[in-house]
């Protein structure tokens, strides 16, 4: 579960996928290999495949050929169920925008995973004695005051607010990896910033592995390494 | 928590947050639980109520016809006798041993256009209907004088009749007949209380009165000179020599099968015995078309209260699918996309059905003393019947069947989408 171990994180090997026979691959990947504990900025233009590789990285979709292994389990060999049970109980993710269940309260949004992960939930409890109490010890360090927010719904929350509930959520349980897809593209640019050093802060407490893509170029400040989505996919000039 | 409690914790929550039109899907739901629920009961109660037109009497006897004219004429007052009866058989029939009670009926005149019916006080006293109810006096008492009526609840409605109005009856059955009894005019002794009845629409009148009416009548017109008046006509002997029909009490009704075969077989003139009961059924077999259209058409309405929600889980499918790859991201598989969606359609459904029951009970409670005293149906509260609950368990199950249609449709959703959805 912690991301503390160390060696491979995420490790795609040969890695092709198109959405129908026929049509020219979305993603034609050799190689990409991210540590364990890596923070990894991956730069790539809209429609370059970056959602799709995020699908196939969370076992939502699954590539035609080639492997994907995740802190050494090979999700690629599962069946649909386990490969959801393994996003569930591995990786939290952190979107773009409306990343919340709009009529749930703030705590139960950040609790959500637990309900599908028994080992995030165990590990949520352990942490802070249950996952609610853990829900709200993540919510402060993202320096959210969960009986400020109150039980009203997260969509009441203004975007930075509810982007802030997006990354607990994503650290609740301790997840080994964690991925954000363009979580800033909505923040105006203070903050963004302040969202960044939040999320830096937060990742490394829990020990986890980050993976943050985005389109936007001049972002790249405080990652270990930044790749360009362009240079290891094959297809995205295509 | 297990994950499917957590996924069916969701499912309420979505719903409140879409309460406007959730909240009109299951009244609408509500509103054709209840309409079916209550066609249902209205129609039982009025099956058992017209079964129940007549109880406590074994056998009618009129005239040799069919039996449901028979039992047209004499129970509701529809049509005409093709031929009378002598009073010489209704006086034999009536001493057998086997015979309780034996109650002269006599029609052919009218009142405005109610039928007049002679009979005598006993016919108050033997008539039953419903679950044997007797009959009941809103105002007044049975006949005492020759001259004495007694009004259905309707006739005394219809007509503003009061006790001490008086009543001339016309001959024949046109409702303004030139030619009337005008010279002796009844007197209204008592009025009924309602009973949802035949009776309700009926003058009754004593048989000797409708015997006095016709002294001085001969095939149907006034005998040219002749002129007895009522208190002359009081002195006469006014025993019948022919009427309509009787009603028959048994002193057991398992002699009623052998009274009805040795009335058929009665040697001086040829008659016909019916049970009210048997003949009744085949009169209800007749009309009771109607009852199956009610039913088809309050299950349509069910079906249109069903399309309903089908129709609101299907349009709001397409803003939810953010919230479906929501779940998808934090572990969910589109199974429990599908489970979401299904047990709201179940929830809505549920909630529909015990909202429509309450309000059908609600509805009784406040309807049934009108019901009663308008329509003289009685509709009994009680516990809903296996046949309701058949129909709700059938309600509900066109609920889950219409629910899987948007399920299975956010369920591809939610393959397709992922965890990202693409606008």
């Amino acid at each position: 579960m912690s991301g503390t171990t160390s060696g491979t994180m995420i490790d795609l090997r040969d890695v092709r996928f198109r959405w129908r026979p026929g049509d020219d691959p979305v993603i034609d990947i050799a190689g990409l290999t991210v540590a364990a504990g890596e923070k990894l900025f991956i730069k790539g233009p809209s429609g370059g495949g970056k959602t799709t590789l995020l699908n196939l990285l969370g076992g939502v979709a699954r590539p035609e050929a080639g492997r994907i292994a995740i802190a050494g389990t090979e999700i690629t060999a599962l069946a649909g169920a386990r490969r959801d049970a393994f996003r569930a109980d591995h990786i939290g993710f952190v979107f773009q925008m409306f990343n919340l269940i709009p009529y749930l309260s703030p705590v139960d949004n950040v609790v959500l995973p637990c309900h599908f992960s028994a080992a995030r939930a165990a590990a949520a409890a352990a942490r802070s004695g249950s996952p609610a109490a853990e829900a709200r010890r993540l919510l402060g360090q993202m320096e959210l005051d969960a009986d400020a927010l109150g039980p009203g719904p997260a969509a009441e929350l203004s975007t930075g607010q509810q982007q802030r509930v997006a990354v607990a959520r994503s650290l609740i349980g301790a997840p080994a990896l964690v991925i954000a897809d363009e979580p800033t593209s909505a923040l105006d640019h203070d903050t963004r910033a302040a969202f960044m050093d939040l999320l830096f802060r937060e990742v490394a407490a829990a020990g986890a592995t980050l993976l943050f893509v985005s389109h936007a170029a001049g972002r790249e400040a405080g990652f270990d390494r930044t790749l360009a989505l362009t240079d290891i996919n094959r297809s995205a000039a295509a | 928590m297990s994950t499917l409690k957590a996924i069916l914790a969701l499912t309420p929550r979505s719903l409140v947050n879409r309460r406007v039109t959730a909240g009109l899907t299951v009244f609408a739901i509500a509103v054709s639980v209840m309409l079916v629920l209550g066609v249902e009961k209205v129609r039982h109660e009025a099956k058992a109520s017209f079964a129940n037109t007549i109880s406590g009497t074994d056998l009618i006897v009129g005239a040799r016809s069919g039996s449901i004219q028979l039992l047209l004429y004499a129970v509701f007052r529809i049509g005409n006798a093709t031929n009378n009866i002598s009073w010489k058989s209704y006086q034999a029939i009536a001493e057998r041993r086997d015979v309780a009670w034996a109650v002269p009926i006599s029609l052919g005149d009218s009142h405005r256009g109610f039928r007049v019916m002679g009979t005598t006080a006993d016919y108050f006293r033997h008539y039953r209907y419903g679950t044997k109810r007797p009959l009941k006096f809103r105002a007044g008492q049975p006949f005492d004088d020759v001259f004495d009526a007694v009004v259905g609840a309707d006739v005394a409605r219809a007509l503003g009749y009061e006790l001490g109005d008086p009543i001339v009856v016309a001959h024949g059955l046109g409702a303004a007949g030139f030619s009337s009894h005008a010279d002796k005019p009844f007197k209204v002794a008592g009025v009924l209380a309602k009973t949802g009845t035949p009776v309700d629409r009926t003058v009754h009148v004593t048989l000797a009165g409708i015997e006095a009416i016709h002294v001085d009548w001969r095939g149907g017109s006034r005998v040219p000179g002749l002129t007895i008046t009522a208190e002359q006509v009081r002195r006469m002997d006014l025993t019948p020599k022919s009427i309509t029909a009787f009603m028959v009490g048994l002193k057991s009704r398992l002699s009623a099968f052998a009274v009805q075969r040795a009335i058929n077989g009665h040697s001086r003139e040829p008659l016909l015995a019916i049970l009210p009961g048997v003949a009744l059924q085949e009169l209800w077999d007749l009309i009771g078309t109607a009852e199956t259209a009610l039913a088809a058409v309050s299950m349509f309405v069910v079906a249109g209260g069903l399309l309903g929600m089908l129709t609101m889980l299907l349009s709001g499918l397409n803003e939810r699918r953010r919230e479906m790859a929501i779940l998808r991201a934090v572990g969910a598989r589109p199974a429990h996309v599908f489970v979401m969606l299904i047990s709201e359609s179940a929830l809505i459904s549920l909630a529909g059905s015990a909202l429509g029951v309450a309000m059908l009970y609600a509805g009784l409670l406040i309807g049934q003393p009108i019901i009663d005293a308008r329509f003289g149906l009685y509709l009994p509260i009680a516990p809903p019947s296996a046949a309701d609950l058949t129909i709700l368990a059938l309600v509900f199950s066109a609920g889950l069947v219409a629910g899987a249609l948007p399920a299975y449709r956010a369920y591809r959703h939610s393959v397709a989408d992922g965890m990202v959805v693409r606008t």
